[in-house]
C-alpha cells in the first residue's frame, strides 16, 4: 500500500487534507507539525486547566455555572425558545439580501445625476452601521406601537425584525459594494459595447462577478445576525437568551447561559467552517485560473 | 528556534492566566456560621462600621420613597421613606447604626446573586425566597409576604375576566427575575407565549401599548404601576395565596454570619409590631384587590 509519503504527494489526498485543515493552517505542516502541535495545545489546555481549578473561586463558579443537571434541565425550554431564533435570523436574511443589493446598487451608480441617490444611500449606510442595534430594536420595538397607528403592527417579534433588517443591511451594502468596486471597469465597458444597457450590464455581467467574491464575508455577517438574534429578548419576547436569563434568574445559577451558548455555537460554528471552506476554495480556482 | 519560542509565549501565558486566578482570596467564603455574636463590632461587613445595603436603580415607590437625589432614580433609598427603606433603617437600629452609619448601593439585580465577593452586606430589592435560589445565597427571613396579581388596561377584553382560568386566552408579561413568570406558567398555564421584561419600563410600555395584555406583578407593584406608570389601567385581582406563600426576603453572600443578627433584627421587629405599622403607612393601598378565584 502507499506509503505516508506517497500519500502526501497524492495531490488528491493532500488538497483534501488541506480542506479539511485549512481553518487551522496546518497544511504545510506535515506530520512532524501535526505532533507538536497537538503536544503544545495539550500543553497549553492542561496549564490553564490547572490554573483556573486551583483560584480562589473556583469552587463557586463551579456550582454556579457548571452543574451539569441544572445545564441539562434548562436545555428543553431554551432549545424551545431557540426555535424563534433560527426563524428569525432565516426571514431577515432574506430581506438583508435584497434591500442591501439595492443599497449597493443605488450607491454604485456613475454620474451627477444620481447624486442625491448615492448620497441618500451613504448616508443610509453611516447612520445603519453607527448606531447601536439595540437602541434601534429598543426604539422601534416599543416606539412603533406606541403610535397607536391603524395597520401598524404591534409585534414585537416583527419590529425587532424590521430592526436587524435595517441596521444589516447597512454592513451588508458596504460588502456588496466591495465586490461591486472589485470587478474591472473593462468588465463594464465590454459589455457595453456588445450594446448591454446599463442596468444589462450590472445585472448581467457585474453583479454576478461581485456577488461570487463576496460570499465569504456576506456568510461572516449571517453569523452576526444570527448571534445578535437574541436582541429580540430585550423586548421580552421568549427566544433562547431571554429564556436562560429566566432560568438563571430562577434558579440564580448560570448553567443555562451555557446552554444557551451551546445552541447559538451549533449553528455558527458549521457557518465559519464553511465560509473558510468558501475562502479556500475561491482562492484554489483563482489561482488555478491565473495559471492556465 | 520557533518551537521554542513559541513554547515561552504559551508558559508566560498560563501564568498570567495562573497569577490572575490566585491573588485574591474570597472574602465572602471565610466565615463563621455557628457562633452568631451580633454586638456592631463583631459583624461581618464588607466596610467595617458601616451597614452596606444594595438594592437596584431605580428604586420604585412604595418600596422607596422620597425625592429622588443623584445618583438615585425616582425615589432616593436614603430618604427612610418606602417600605423597603423604612424596614432596612429600623434592622440597622436594631443592629446598633445610625442612619449616618447605612450606605446604599446600587445592586442590580442579576448582581445581588453574581458568584464573587459582594459589595454590600445585604440586598433588600423584593427577591422572593425559592428553595433554589437559596442553595446559591442566603436569604433573611420573611420581611413580606407577597402575592401576585395582574394589571390589566381598563376597557380591554381581559378587564372583565373574574377567575384564575379566564385569563388563559390571553397574552401576559412579567418581568424578568420576578417569580412572576413562574406563576404564569405553572398556575395560569396561558394558552399564548407569556412575555418576560428585563425592565420595569420595557414591561409598562408593553402594557401600555397594548402589546401585552395583561402584568403580572407583585401586588404593590400593581397598584404603583396603575397609579402613576400605565394610565387608565387598573389591578384585575390578586391571586390567591399559595399554601406556605410567597415571602420578600433580604439576599446575602451564602452563608454571611450577619444574615443570624439580621434575622433576629426582624424577629424583634414583627414581635414589636414595627413591621406590620411601617406596612400599613407604606404598603396600606395594597390591600384592597379583589381575589382571583
Amino acid at each position: 500500500m502507499a506509503s505516508e509519503g506517497d500519500r502526501r504527494a497524492d495531490p488528491e489526498v493532500a488538497s483534501r487534507r488541506s480542506r479539511l485543515l485549512s481553518g487551522f493552517r496546518l497544511e504545510a505542516e506535515g506530520a512532524k507539525g501535526v505532533a507538536i502541535a497537538l503536544l503544545s495545545t495539550a500543553v497549553f489546555i492542561a496549564v490553564v486547566i490547572v490554573a483556573v481549578t486551583q483560584s480562589a473561586g473556583w469552587p463557586e463558579v463551579k456550582r454556579t455555572f457548571f452543574d451539569w443537571g441544572d445545564i441539562s434541565s434548562s436545555f428543553p425550554d431554551i432549545a424551545r425558545a431557540f426555535k424563534l431564533n433560527v426563524e428569525i435570523f432565516l426571514v431577515c436574511e432574506v430581506f438583508i439580501l435584497i434591500f442591501a443589493l439595492i443599497l449597493a446598487v443605488l450607491r454604485s451608480l456613475p454620474g451627477p445625476v444620481f447624486f442625491p441617490l448615492r448620497a441618500l444611500a451613504t448616508i443610509y449606510s453611516d447612520l445603519a452601521r453607527g448606531v447601536p442595534t439595540i437602541l434601534v430594536v429598543a426604539v422601534l420595538g416599543y416606539g412603533a406601537p406606541a403610535l397607536q397607528l391603524t395597520g401598524v403592527p404591534r409585534s414585537r417579534v416583527f419590529w425587532a425584525g424590521v430592526g436587524l433588517i435595517l441596521i444589516y443591511s447597512g454592513y451588508v451594502a458596504e460588502v456588496y459594494r466591495a465586490g461591486i468596486e472589485s470587478v474591472h471597469p473593462s468588465q463594464e465597458a465590454a459589455a457595453r459595447s456588445l450594446g448591454l444597457s446599463r442596468f444589462q450590464a450590472m445585472r448581467r455581467v457585474i453583479l454576478p462577478q461581485a456577488i461570487r467574491r463576496v460570499i465569504p464575508p456576506l456568510l461572516n455577517d449571517f453569523i452576526g445576525l444570527q448571534k445578535d438574534t437574541a436582541l429580540v429578548g430585550t423586548l421580552g419576547v421568549i427566544e433562547a437568551f431571554n429564556q436562560s436569563q429566566i432560568d438563571t434568574n430562577a434558579t440564580f445559577t448560570y448553567g443555562a447561559y451555557l446552554a444557551a451558548a451551546a445552541l447559538f455555537v451549533a449553528i455558527t460554528i458549521p457557518l465559519a467552517r464553511l465560509t473558510d471552506w468558501l475562502i479556500a476554495r475561491d482562492r484554489r480556482r483563482r489561482q488555478a485560473g491565473a495559471l492556465a | 528556534m520557533f518551537l521554542a519560542a513559541g513554547a515561552l509565549v504559551l508558559a508566560l501565558l498560563a501564568l498570567a492566566a495562573a497569577g490572575c486566578g490566585s491573588t485574591k482570596k474570597s472574602s465572602a467564603g471565610s466565615t463563621t456560621t455557628g457562633s452568631s455574636n451580633c454586638a456592631k463590632g463583631d459583624l461581618n461587613l464588607v466596610t467595617p462600621g458601616t451597614l452596606t445595603i444594595g438594592t437596584d436603580n431605580p428604586a420604585f415607590p412604595p418600596w422607596y420613597g422620597g425625592t429622588p437625589h443623584k445618583p438615585w432614580q425616582v425615589s432616593d433609598p436614603r430618604s427612610g421613606e418606602g417600605y423597603e427603606s423604612a424596614v432596612a433603617y429600623a434592622v440597622a437600629k436594631q443592629l446598633g447604626f445610625a442612619k449616618s452609619d447605612v450606605k446604599w448601593t446600587h445592586v442590580p439585580f442579576s448582581n445581588s446573586f453574581a458568584p464573587g465577593p459582594k459589595s454590600f452586606d445585604f440586598d433588600i430589592n423584593q427577591i422572593s425566597f425559592t428553595p433554589a435560589r437559596a442553595k446559591q445565597v442566603s436569604f433573611s427571613d420573611s420581611y413580606y409576604d407577597v402575592n401576585q396579581s395582574v394589571v390589566v388596561n381598563k376597557g380591554t377584553p381581559i378587564a372583565s375576566v373574574s377567575s384564575v382560568a379566564g385569563l388563559k386566552p390571553y397574552s401576559l408579561g412579567a418581568q424578568l427575575g420576578t417569580t412572576s413568570y413562574q406563576f404564569i406558567k405553572d398556575k395560569i398555564k396561558p394558552s399564548k407565549q407569556p412575555s418576560v421584561f428585563p425592565s420595569n419600563a420595557g414591561a409598562v410600555q408593553a402594557l401600555k401599548n397594548k402589546q401585552i395584555d395583561g402584568l403580572v406583578v407583585d401586588l404593590p407593584t400593581a397598584f404603583y404601576v396603575t397609579a402613576v406608570q400605565v394610565p387608565n389601567s387598573k389591578v384585575l385581582g390578586q391571586f390567591p395565596a399559595e399554601p406556605g406563600g410567597e415571602h420578600f426576603g433580604m439576599v446575602f453572600a451564602k452563608g454571611n454570619s450577619l444574615v443570624h443578627c439580621v434575622n433576629g433584627a426582624l424577629t424583634k421587629l414583627r414581635n414589636g409590631g414595627t413591621l406590620q405599622q411601617l406596612q400599613q403607612k407604606w404598603l396600606a393601598k395594597a390591600t384592597g384587590a379583589p381575589t382571583l378565584k
